[in-house]
């Protein structure tokens, strides 16, 4: 049997420090919004891509932002998010714009599809998190 | 996981607008699951690991020793993983500008470590015992003393954070967040005094063992 999960609390950022990222990379942002819409405050988003290996991770301010630079993701980097009130982390994806679909995405409808799929933006892409709502995240059982 | 807490948990008031609604959609483990991140001696100093060591003084409190194994679900040790810890100092306060309860910082803690788990999975902290504190989850609730622990293991598969707790504390059956976890994998949160691993005269030991998910992944040979 597993150790069971618990949630990372408000207070992670003391013992999950965020490294700066690689300097030439691109930047993977965007927002954690709850079922309300509301910015969560106290998440964290860590990314990992295989190819090129590479680990990020970034706390969401005020705002519900996050940001973490990485090298140039191939198609997609799996993303983990933890936060207070999640009990366990929930793993999504993000996408890059404009890749041919994979099983994954081509096994989703088009509505939930979308929100796995990065905006482009001048030095990166964008993604926004909906743990809840009309628009919630699709979310892996790994 | 079987073990593992649902999302949805009322008692927990703030999983109620944060755990998604829609059952999560299988992905089968590929390349990038079945890989993470590899973290090495460049990622932690020898004080990492002694909370105790930190500052100038000694911090104020009950010194403990905290140390376990790290193995997967198949018995096989999680060597060389990240292992992050983080927790109150003996009064119940986070070093966190976050944290308004009016109990004193301890200049001499700041309540963070992180080490490598050895070639047998074994990992070792030197801390004080952390405090209980208010939460605002319901009237009068009280976190039990408890120590935030992050691991990597060798795939993005295995990542888990959690907390362990320490035995016959009287606040663990009135806490939401320990119950959220089915009751026949509760007591795996709550570490085992191990009068063997103390040392006489200066600290008591707690011992903490942590299971991770067995995955396809390959020893290299
Ligand atoms: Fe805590």
């Amino acid at each position: 049997m597993t150790t069971p999960s618990q949630t990372v609390g408000p207070f992670f950022a003391l013992g999950m420090p965020c490294p700066d990222g690689v300097p030439d990379g691109v930047w993977l942002r965007g927002r954690v919004l709850d079922g309300a819409g509301d910015p969560v405050p106290d998440a964290l988003v860590e990314s990992w891509q295989a190819d090129p290996p590479a680990f990020s991770r970034g706390a969401t301010d005020d705002a519900g932002h996050w940001a973490v630079r990485v090298p140039p993701p191939q198609r997609y980097v799996d993303l983990s998010v933890f936060a207070r009130g999640l009990l366990r982390r929930v793993v999504t994806r993000l996408y890059l714009p404009g890749v041919p679909d994979d099983e994954v995405l081509a096994g989703l409808d088009p509505a939930r599809r979308a929100t796995l799929v990065a905006t482009a933006m001048p030095d990166g892409y964008a993604l926004d998190i909906h743990l809840q709502g009309p628009h919630e995240t699709v979310f892996f059982a790994v | 996981m079987e073990s593992d807490p649902p999302l949805a948990w009322p008692p927990y008031r703030s999983t109620a607008l944060r755990a998604p609604t829609l059952p999560p959609v299988p992905l089968p483990p590929g390349r990038t699951e079945l890989t993470g991140p590899v973290f090495g001696e460049g990622d932690v100093r020898p004080t990492d690991a002694d909370l105790t060591r930190q500052h100038a003084g000694d911090p104020l409190g009950e010194r403990i020793v905290v140390h376990g194994r790290v193995v997967d679900t198949d018995g096989r040790p999680v060597s060389h993983t990240l292992v992050e810890v983080w927790q109150t100092n003996a009064a119940g306060r986070y070093r966190h500008a976050v944290d308004r309860h009016p109990a004193p910082l301890d200049p001499n803690f700041t309540g963070a470590g992180r080490c490598l788990t050895d070639a047998g999975g074994r990992y070792r902290f030197v801390t004080i015992r952390p405090g209980a504190y208010p939460w605002k989850n319901s009237p009068n609730a009280w976190r039990p003393a408890h120590i935030h622990f992050s691991l990597f293991g060798r795939a993005f598969v295995q990542r888990l954070v959690t907390q362990m707790y320490f035995p016959g504390d009287p606040l663990l059956p009135h806490d939401a967040i320990a119950n959220s976890v089915p009751q026949a994998a509760r007591d795996r949160l709550v570490a085992a005094l191990d009068l063997d691993a103390s040392v006489p005269e200066w600290a008591l030991a707690y011992r903490f063992d942590l299971v991770l998910r067995a995955t396809p992944f390959e020893e290299p040979r």
